[in-house]
This record gives C-alpha cells, structure tokens and sequence, in this order.
C-alpha cells in the first residue's frame, strides 16, 4: 500500500512534462499580467471619457453639449464592436495588426496585443458604471466647490470608485487569464496553448488535467487576492 | 447682497415644457438668515442653485453682491464658488477621505493656500463647528449631526460669503436638527455670514430665519419678517405648512361657546411678551375673558405671545374701549367674531 503510494508520488515528481509546463504557466502569467496593465492604462481613461460626455453630465451650453454627445456615440460604437466580435475571431483579425505592433503574431509577445484590444472595452464599460455609481451628491458638490473637471476626476471620482476599481481590476485580470488560454488555440503560448497541443493533438490527457488544474487555482488565487485587497481599503 | 430678479426656469421635459419657477423675485440682506420654505416640488431646490449657478436661470437676471452672475466665464464662476459654501441634506462628503481631507478639499482646489495654512485652516474650522477631535476618522465613523458639522466645516473653509443651506436637517433626528441649527445660528452672528436656506419645516424657519419666502409651484405666494409671516399668515400653503408644525390657526372657532360673545385674537411681541397681560387687561376692564387657543414662545430672539379669547358680546361703546385698551398695551388685536 505505502509502496504503492510512494511510486506514484516519484513517477509523479518524474513527469516528463514538468518543465514545459512550468514554463507554460510563467507565460500565461506574463501574458495576464502585462495585457492587464495595459488593459489598465488604455481603458481607465476610455472609462472615464465615456462617464464625462455620458447623457447625465453633458453641458448646458449647446455647443459642448454636441461635442460630448459625438465623444460619446464614437467611443460607445468602437466599445460595443470590440466587445461583440467572439475572442477567438478577434484573434484571427488582428494577426496583421498584431504583426505589425509586435514583429509576430506568435507567443507571449504576439498574444498580448489581442488580449488588450479584447479586454479595454470591457474594462472602460467597467470604469464608466462604476463612475455612475460613484453618489450623484460627489460630483454635484465638486461642481459647487468650483472644482475643475481635472480635479474632480482625480481628486473625487477616481478615488471614491477606487475600491470598485480595485474589484474591476480583479475581474478583468481573471477574464484575461481565460482569453490567454484561448490564444493557445492559434500558436499563442502558455498554458492554454499546451493544454491544446498535448490535450486536443497527442490525447495527453493528464497534461491537459494539470493545466486546467493550475487555470483554476490561479483565477482561484486572483480573486482572493483581489477581495482582500477590496476589504483593505474599504472606507464604506 | 443677493438680488434675484424676475427669474424663471423652465426646463424641457419630453411631453413639452416643465416650468420649474416663475417671477421669482428676492432680495437677501447682508448678513441675514433668509428662509425658503415649501413643500416638496415647489421648487424650492431649483431655487436655492440658482445662487450658485448650479441651475442656471431661463430668463432674468441674479446679483451676488452686485455682480450679474450669469455674464460669468468658466473661471470667475469658480471663484464665484469659492466665495458661496453649500451644505446638503445627505451631507455628500468623500466617503474615502477622512474628515480632515474632506474640509481639506476646497482649499485645495482653489488652491489659494500652502499645504500648511492649509491645514490651520482646517483645524480652526473643525474647531469651530465642535468636532476638532474627529479630523483623522472616516464619515462612516460619525453620526449624521457629525457629518453635517464636517459638511458644514467644509463649506466654510474657504471663508464664504453666503452659505446655502439644502434642507440641512431633513436627514436629522429632532435634537440633532436644534444642535445644527444653533450651530448655524451662531456661524450667522459670529461671522456676519449671510445664510439662505431651504426647507419643509416652520420650526427650522422658526428656529434661525429672520425673513421667510412662501415657494408654493414655483411661484411666491407669501414673504416678509418670520414673524409676520407666522402671526398672520396669508396664503393657504403658509397655513398649511404652519398647520403641519402644529400651529394651527383657525380652528379656534370651533372651541368657542355658543352664547354669542366676541372672539379675538390677541398677538403680540417683544417686551409685552413678558407682561401678565391678560389678567391685566381683565382687572383693568372687568372682563372675562376665556382663552380658546394660545401659543407663546419666542421666534428665533423674539418672544411672542398670540392669544384666541372669548369673552361676552359688548356694546359699541365698551368694545371701543377695550379695543382702545389693547392698542395701549401694543397688542395686536383682530376679531374673529
């Protein structure tokens, strides 16, 4: 019985697949992590351009009125196409964008731009709902105050959404871990791309089990890590 | 110091328009307490952001200490801003910033002030309004009559002019609402600061406001001194609005006796406030009198005293006497019956 225990324990610690998955999960984690700061830096301020010329704040002098309104509908169109074409059809169209930005549309590299132009309209749709939340009262009394829009957006909105942020951040980095398994599909690298080379091409079944495996506990660890931070910082 | 003249607001509504306020016409004095009152949907908010420009007005003209807001560009109406502070019902403070950073902010964003003035600043207003022993805890750590202090504290840091105040105890209990209104009270006298406020209820009008402004569907429909205003309201809102207060003024009739004698109601102020008039009055003419409704108290300084009496019917003669008797003792006197 304990031997028997024992020999699965080293043919388990002998898997030959050991390295290539080891590596497998570093790219997915380079890929996640590098695609969702840029997600970041892209989206927050769509988010936020989107929150300032939405139907509630526009001017009341006509002209402003009009340029916030076509802000507006411009954006929300290319937000709604982007966020309605499938990933993985998103993935093939962007291969000669890709190519261009990055020199391949293979790997790690080759997959993050595909990942942020997947995820910025869905992270900016994020960003302007929770801005809407931020209380009506927040922005009414910035007005009041005479604060400018710059400072109203970064010294009140942002901040007082900054916990929601931080929850929509959480979301978004786990959606990416998903889409980042999905480039494996076209040559993407990482984890996604293993469990399809080995799972779907040779029927190595246990290589496929492993990396579902490490998926699930790395979004598992994202939104842990994301929660306490939330909780962290709640002031409410 | 703030002229609001012929002012109408209209707002396009989809089923045509929405005519928010009509011919309002108003004048708040320096360093006065100006009460709106009305209930809800008169107008009354729509009016008081007429001051800061929060609402802009669809014709007519409002000064804030000479000065035809309306011409304003972008900047002159932020300074504009700076100079009017606003406190709210809700009180809308940053719920991610402490007390201290909450009244910190409009320092910073007229940016007038070094970082170190900038917090004596802060620390002289929380002292004023009695909750400097807060400044470092979040607004999710205070009772609503704290938070309203740091609302309060806020909108004076920047050393305003006028502060408005949008229904600034609605949201309080009883005791509360009186210690936010003394405080408001005592801003008004200390500071000269001329306060305009808005709100649903005869006591706080009765509590702090020197003069009174019926809103009734966006028109005024009554104003004048507080306490003209509530001695001898006009207009079927006011008595309405004095009724829900509990100051009822007509029902006196109805408590009267049915031998058929004179009815009436006797107001005063002042110094005869404190007078024992009425056994005075009665000594000084042999009369009975029996008091069918009364309410005595004071109205923000002011004490008054309005009686309803019934006493027997008299001839012409001895009713001119009595008459002639009650102007002597400065009461005002009107017969119901």
């Amino acid at each position: 019985m304990l031997g028997s225990i024992q020999g699965a324990w080293t043919a388990f610690l002998n898997f030959e697949y050991w390295p290539e998955i080891g590596s497998g999960t570093l790219d997915t984690l380079i890929m996640t992590g590098f695609s969702l700061l840029f997600t970041v830096l892209i989206g927050l301020p769509i988010g936020t351009v989107l929150f300032l010329t939405s139907w509630r704040q526009r001017s009341e002098r006509p002209l402003a009125a009009k340029a916030q309104a076509w802000t507006y509908n411009v954006l929300s169109f290319i937000v709604n196409v982007l966020r309605s074409v499938p990933f993985l059809i998103l993935l093939i169209l962007l291969i000669p964008a890709t190519r261009w930005l990055v020199g391949t549309s293979l790997g790690v590299q080759g997959s993050i731009p595909p990942l942020v132009i997947a995820a910025t309209p869905f992270f900016a749709r994020l960003v302007e709902n929770l801005l809407r939340e931020v209380e009506h009262g927040v922005f009414e009394t910035c007005r009041a105050i005479g604060a400018t829009t710059y400072q109203t957006v970064f010294w009140a909105l942002l901040p007082e959404a900054f916990t929601g942020l931080c929850a929509a951040v959480t979301v978004t980095a786990i959606s990416l871990v998903g889409y980042s398994a999905m480039s494996g599909v076209i040559g993407g690298g990482g984890l996604g791309d293993l469990a399809v080379r080995y799972g779907y091409q040779r029927f190595n079944t246990t290589v496929m089990m492993i990396t579902v495996a490490i998926l699930v506990l790395l979004v598992q660890l994202i939104q842990f890590a994301g929660d306490r931070l939330v909780a962290r910082l709640s002031h409410r | 110091m703030i002229r609001i003249q012929n002012v109408g607001k209209t707002y396009r509504a989809q089923d045509g328009e929405f005519h928010a306020l009509h011919d309002i016409d108003l004048t708040v004095a320096k360093g006065e307490v100006f009460g709106i009152i009305g209930h809800s949907g008169a107008g009354k908010s729509t009016l008081l952001r007429l001051i800061n420009l929060l609402e802009r007005p669809t014709v007519g003209q409002i000064l804030v200490e000479g000065e035809d807001i309306g011409r304003f560009d972008e900047e002159q109406l932020r300074r504009l801003r700076h100079r009017v502070g606003i406190i709210f019902q809700h009180f809308n403070l940053l719920n991610s910033r402490t007390v201290e950073e909450n009244v910190r902010f409009p320092l910073r964003v007229a940016g007038t002030m070094g970082r170190t003035e900038q917090k004596r600043r802060v620390a002289e207003v929380l002292e004023l309004v009695g909750i400097a022993d807060q400044a470092n805890k979040y607004p999710r750590h205070l009772s609503g009559g704290q938070r309203q202090r740091v609302g309060i504290a806020r909108a004076l840091a920047n050393r305003p002019h006028v502060l408005l105040c949008d229904e600034a105890t609605s949201a309080l209990d009883p005791q509360t609402t009186q210690s936010i209104l003394r405080l408001l009270l005592e801003i008004n006298q200390r500071l000269g600061l001329t306060i305009v406020l808005i709100t649903h209820s005869m006591d706080v009008i009765r509590a702090v406001a020197d003069r009174v402004a019926v809103l009734d569907q966006g028109r005024i429909v009554e104003s004048g001194t507080v306490l003209e205003v509530f001695l001898n309201p006009r207009h079927a809102v006011t008595r309405a609005l004095l009724a829900e207060s509990g100051f009822e003024s007509d029902s006196a009739l109805g408590v009267a006796g049915g031998r058929g004698g004179h009815v009436l109601r006797l107001t005063y102020q002042g110094a005869a406030a404190g007078l024992p008039l009425l056994t005075r009055l009665s000594r000084d003419s042999g009369l009975d009198f029996s008091i069918l409704q009364g309410s005595v108290g004071r109205l923000k300084d002011m004490p008054y005293g309005q009686l309803t009496v019934e006493l027997e019917r008299l001839e012409e003669e001895r009713f001119g006497r009595l008459l002639s008797m009650l102007a002597a003792h400065e009461v005002r006197c009107e017969v119901l019956r």
